[in-house]
This record gives structure tokens, sequence and C-alpha cells, in this order.
């Protein structure tokens, strides 16, 4: 898809947030930008969706403590049930003391990794790929506010400037 | 912004005025320079140590169980207490990136990074007895309920030391994510300094592509939210477990219902004792005194000396409940703790555990680096003998007087613990040659609020943050700017001369903070005498180095110590 945005460097997190306030309130749209730490705040001014990646966490965990159930259960007492300690597994709950800590422990492994892995998938981060943010100062102090120009594209960049961008460049996409 | 407010009271946390780009340089400086003489001299006695104990281990394999001091009354020893003693170490990490996370405790980003490495790294060593232990090292997985050839035969759910199994291995899986997720932007910051191209394509590997757009710092942050809410529980959950391993036995001395929170609080406390003595050697070594500044010893020494009176409180607790019981095996197991032949360790544990950290209601002593550092060791020791009391001194004296006996370590089993020790401190000091050993985006977060130059400003009623010119873009306008410094002309035009001019209408200025060495400050000098591109600073030999120390006056040596020359013909190459 040809079309082409501006870059807006910033280089505080006050300034861009005031200046994010400001494009939002000219009805651009802030295609993104790319921060070298987190910004509170910025997710809202921009109008992203809250994540929902701790449902998921909570969802994976409950996975995790069915695992452990149906593991435990099939494992001491449908398949070889033994007398332990004069303590003989003839049911589940009655026996469940003894599974609390691994159901706990399993409930935290598939919580934990299965809500990173999910992280890893929606932020598509992993090995071998390759960054995209467009220039090496986003990691360091610089910030920079990606926005798609419809018409006037000058009249936007003077209001960039305005809001405090200490460069702005143009990119055809 | 309001949320930047932090209370005058607070001292700052990041103190030498930086700003964010300072951290970067900072943080990355140990990473993007030379290892110096001490760091090998560490190194090589670390390895050596490392090597002697993968001898040692593979003598024990090789040979058997029977190479180490055990026998049949004290069947559990030295192993068993190198084990619970890492695991120990391991917990401050959690606690200190988990814990102090859900606290909001700002203190704890200067040391997080590095408590969450020592966590990876002694755990990994506590790991390594129990397989030690198997004498099948190469059966270990063995232990996990897998189907096999054997028919019905399971791995038994009602073991504590099979609870254990799960416990720390969901414990070192989840520290390493935690810790590898919060390194994703750092390692991001790194990759794009890197000027060589192999340490770019490495750390780009292990920086998983980070680009740090504001959906990914969302979630981010959420992600690590979940998983120190996960981890808090993990943590008082694995040493509680370890703690099951002797509380769920019916021996004298380790059948005790308060083993589990005091177990926990020891932990902690040794743990921030070992936190204590790595940081304050690296706070040195790699120059991070601005970060991990006296204040973070103070706070952690307070934290040693609350863990270590809760600990005194677990052993008085003990021993009146031996007594209260009226049980007379418990009362035995524990007056033979303390008046036995094993006496000087159990004075021993209560010097170094009990005595020891209550120094540090002394402010005068808790900001001491000498004394902290002391301590810690002091520490570190005691918590060993603590885990050897309770295992040796509960087993040597058992039900049959004439099977009495003591215990004394074999070679081996000094040389496995050793090793270990070795191994670790190998981990470790490759890791603070390697890895941003602070985390440098979280630092960033907090500078505005705990930062001592944005305190000055807010403390002065000075905004915090200055709108940048409205009239043009910053670099057309700094090239205008001529230094006036009438006596250094003739040297100025003169290093112009071999480096060659700058054309501020034709060409455009690069950034010269790409250069290690080279900050804003300094930037903003060479642009003033007339260098913009890498171009010209690549070209610098001894003498324009002698003739840029004469000009700028700050910093002589710099220069060529860092090699901006030759960095700056990579970058120009790159360009």
């Amino acid at each position: 898809m040809a079309s082409k945005v501006i870059h807006a460097y910033y280089n505080d997190d006050d300034v861009l947030m005031h200046a994010v306030k400001k494009v939002k309130a000219t009805k651009h749209h802030i295609e993104e930008v790319f921060c070298p730490f987190p910004v509170h705040g910025l997710d809202k001014a921009m109008g992203l969706a809250p994540t929902r990646i701790a449902i998921t966490s909570f969802i994976y965990g409950c996975l995790g403590l069915i695992v452990a159930i149906v593991m435990m259960n099939y494992i001491m007492i449908q398949d070889w049930p033994q007398d332990i300690g004069g303590k003989p597994s003839f049911s589940y709950i009655e026996n469940m003391p003894a599974f609390v800590p691994i159901m706990f422990e399993m409930t935290v492994f598939f919580a934990a990794h299965l809500m990173v892995i999910t992280f890893y998938l929606r932020s598509r981060l992993w090995p071998f790929k390759k960054a995209e943010n467009p220039d090496v100062r986003t990691t360091d102090d610089h910030f920079i506010m990606e926005i798609e120009v419809h018409g006037d594209e000058k009249k936007l960049r003077e209001m960039l400037l305005e809001s405090g961008a200490v460069e702005i460049n143009s990119i055809e996409k | 912004m309001a949320s930047h407010y932090e209370a005058p009271i607070r001292k700052p946390l990041v103190i030498g005025d930086k700003n964010y780009h300072d951290v970067s340089v900072d943080i990355s400086a140990p990473i993007e320079g030379r290892a110096n003489k001490q760091w090998w001299i560490v190194f090589s006695i670390a390895l050596a140590a490392f090597l002697w104990g993968v001898g040692a281990i593979i003598y024990t394999v090789s040979t058997g169980i029977g190479t180490w001091g055990l026998n049949k009354t004290v069947n559990w020893a030295w192993d068993i207490t190198n084990f619970v003693w890492w695991i120990g170490i391991g917990h401050a990490g959690t606690l200190i990136s988990a814990v102090l996370l859900l606290f909001r405790q700002k203190w704890r980003m200067a040391i997080n990074r590095s408590a969450e490495a020592m966590t990876i790294f002694s755990v990994i060593q506590a790991g390594l007895f129990p397989i030690i232990h198997m004498g099948r090292p190469w059966l270990a997985y063995w232990v996990v309920p897998i189907p096999n050839q054997f028919g019905s035969l399971w791995v038994n759910f009602n073991s504590p030391l099979l609870w254990d199994v799960f416990a720390i291995s969901t414990y070192l899986s989840v520290s390493l994510v935690f810790w590898w997720t919060g390194l994703l932007p750092d390692f991001a910051m790194i990759r794009d300094r890197a000027v060589k191209p192999f340490q770019k394509k490495i750390y780009s590997l292990v920086s998983f592509g980070w680009s740090g757009r504001a959906k990914d710092w969302q979630r981010f942050e959420e992600v690590s939210l979940v998983l120190a809410g996960l981890a808090t529980p993990l943590v008082l959950s694995v040493h509680t477990i370890v703690s099951y391993d002797f509380a769920t036995s019916v021996i004298p001395g380790w059948h005790t219902t308060i083993f589990p929170p005091y177990f926990v609080a020891g932990a902690i406390f040794s743990g921030f004792a070992m936190v204590q003595t790595l940081l304050i050697i690296m706070r040195k070594v790699c120059s991070l005194e601005d970060y991990i500044t006296v204040q973070h010893i103070e706070l952690m020494n307070i934290v040693i000396m609350v863990t270590g009176s809760i600990v005194g409180c677990a052993y008085i607790t003990e021993l009146f409940m031996a007594w209260y019981s009226g049980v007379e095996y418990e009362q035995y197991a524990f007056l033979n703790r303390a008046t036995g032949p094993y006496w000087w360790a159990y004075l021993l544990m209560m010097s170094c555990n009990v005595v020891s950290p209550q120094i540090m209601w002394f402010k005068k002593i808790r900001t001491s680096i000498v004394i902290s550092f002391i301590i810690s060791i002091v520490v570190n020791v005691g918590m060993w003998f603590e885990r050897f009391v309770i295992i040796v001194t509960s087993l040597h004296r058992d039900y049959l007087p004439s099977s009495w006996t003591m215990f004394s370590p074999t070679f081996v089993d000094i040389g496995i613990f050793i090793g270990t020790i070795g191994f670790f401190f190998v981990l470790f000091l490759l890791y603070a040659r390697t890895f941003p050993v602070i985390a440098q985006a979280e630092v960033k977060s907090i500078l505005k609020s705990s930062g001592s130059n944005y305190k000055k400003l807010r403390e002065a009623g000075k905004p915090l943050y200055m709108m940048p010119k409205m009239t043009a873009p910053k670099k057309e306008t700094e090239v205008k700017q001529v230094a006036d410094d009438s006596s250094g002309d003739a040297k100025v035009s003169d290093l112009l001369g071999t480096l060659g001019t700058f054309d501020a209408s034709k060409d455009s200025p690069d950034d010269l903070k790409k250069i290690k060495g080279i900050g804003p400050k300094m930037e903003q000098t060479l642009n003033q005498i007339g260098i913009f591109k890498f171009a010209q600073v690549s070209r610098m030999t001894q003498k324009e180095y002698d003739l840029l120390d004469s000009i700028t006056g700050s910093f002589p040596g710099r220069a060529q110590r860092d090699d901006w020359a030759g960095q700056a013909k990579k970058l120009n190459k790159n360009n």
C-alpha cells in the first residue's frame, strides 16, 4: 500500500504526550509511537484499546490447574492406586492435600509461560525477527510518532513542529 | 505531568544529573568496553574453581556417592546443605523484581536485573546437587511423570521431593522468562548502539526484534505485572516446599511446623546478602555508583536486618517449642544442637544470622559500604551453617547411641561446593560483561521522578522539560554556532584543516553520540569546533586527539581510549 507517513521525532516524554494529545485533537490518525521506555498514559492518549493479556493468563492458569488435576488423578488414583504411609489412594478429593503443591505449581507454570508466549507472538517478538523501529535512537532517548498524511502535509508539519518535534521526516511506505 | 511527582523528602535514586542518553551510555559502557585486568583475574579464579568442581563431579559420578563423607547415620549432609543454600540465595532476585514491583518500590529498578540474574545462576547451582546425588544423572528425567516401558511405574506425587522438582523447575523457568522479557528493550538499546556487525547480530538475535511500539510497551507492562503477581506466591511456595523436605519427615529437629515461614524468611535474608555482596563489587567495577547508590545499599541492609530478626525469632521459637512440647526426643535434638559436639556451628549460625545484622540499626553502619560488604559475607556464611546445623545435627545422634557419629566432608564434598561457587561466578562475570546489568528502560521511566537533576528542577519550581525551538528543526540551527573562544581559533582551524570542514548548506550532520564516549555535551563541543560528520572524526590521529584535548580541555585521553576514529570509520561505512 503506497501511503505517505510522517515521522515526528521528540526527545522528551512530556513533550510527546502533549503532542499526542494535540495531534489527536486535530483528528489526525497516529499510526504508531516508538518509545525507548514505557510512557505512562500514552496508550490511553493514543486511544489504544486496553490489553487483554492478563485475561489470557487467567485462562491459561485454569488450564494448568485442570491439567494437574487430570494428570495426578490418573497417575495416583486411577492407573496404579497405592497405599502410601497408611493413606490409601481411593479418591482424589480425599488425597488432595498432598496434591496441592503441584496443582499450584502447574497453575503458575501454565499461566506464566503461555502468557509470555502469547505476548511474544502478538507483539511479533522472536529470535531472528528483524527490529522495526525506524531509527536507532528510539531505543535510546528519542520518541517517534508516525502519522499518516491525508491532505495538507505542510500544515501537519507545521503543527508537529509547533508541538515540539525536533526532527520531521516524510516516508513513502 | 503529575505522574512524575515524587515527594521531595525522597532522596534521588539516580544521582549525577543524568538525562536519558546518559543512562544508555553508562549502562552500555561495560558491554562496549574491554574487560580490565581485574575482571580477567577474578574470572580465571572462578573458572579454575569451576573446573575443579567439574573434576569432583566426574569423580563422584564415575566412582559413586561413596566418595562423599556421608555415612549410615549422617546420610544427608553437604549436598542438601549446598542445595538449600543456593536455592535460598536465589530467592532475593524474584523478591526484588516481583514483590517490590507489586509494592511499587522504585529503588528495585537499579538492582532487579542483577538480582534476577543471580537467582537464575544460583538455582542452576542448586539443581546440580540433587542431580549429582541421583548417582546416575543421565537418568534425571525419570523424575518427570512420563509414560515408560516399566508398566504403570509413576513418580510419587505424595513426596515433597517430587514437589521440589515441580517447584524448582517452575521457578527456574518462570524466573528465566521474567528476566528475559525485561531484557528485551535493553538488548534492543545495545543492538541499536552496536558498531561492530557481530555484536549487532548477536544483540538483534537476543532482543527478539524489539521495536518499542506503544502497544508492545502496554503489553510489556501488563505482562510484567502479571508475572510479578504470579512470581510472588511462586517464590514463597518454592522455599516452603524445600522446607517440606524436612518438615514432613519424622526426624526430631526437622519435624517442625514453623519451617515453611522460617525457611522463606531465611531465603530472603541470605538472598539479599548475596545481592549486596555482588552489587557492592559490581557498582564499583562497572562504574554504576550513580545508579546503585548508597541509599540502595542502605535499603538492602534494612531488608537484611528485618529478615535476620525474623530468622532470629524463628530460632528462639524453635527452642521454646521444643521445650514446651514436652517431647524428649525433640528437646534432646535442640539441646544437642546448642551444646553438643556441633555447638560451634550453632554459635556461628546464631552470631552470623541473628547478632550481626542487628548492627544495621545504626545509620552510620548501614550506610557504610565496607561494613555492608563484610556483613553480607558474614550472613552468607551464617546461612550456610544454618542449613548445616539443621541437617547434620538432627541426624548425627539418632535413636541408637551405638550409631552416633560425626560428619567430616571429603575433598570431593568440598570440591563440588567450591565448584558451584566457581560456576556461579563464571556465569555472573560473563553476564556482567555482556548483559545490560541495569534495567535501563525502567530507570529511564523513573528518571523524571527520581533523578537528581529533575528533582532539583522541581524544587526550583522549573518545568521538567523545555519545548524545543519552534522555528525549524534543531539540526539546521545548530550548524550556525561557531566557537567563539578566540584563543583556540588557531588550533580549531588547524584541526579542521586536517579533518576537513563541514558545509551546512550541502551536507547534513551525523549523530556523533553514536560514537561511544561522545555524550551530548561532547557532541555540542565538537559541533562548536566544526566537527559534524563521522568522516571528520574518522580522520583523527594522535595529533588531532591532542589538539582536541587542548581545545576542549575536558576528558584528556578519552578519545584515544575509546578509539573514536575507528568507531567513526565503521559508522561512516554503515551510513
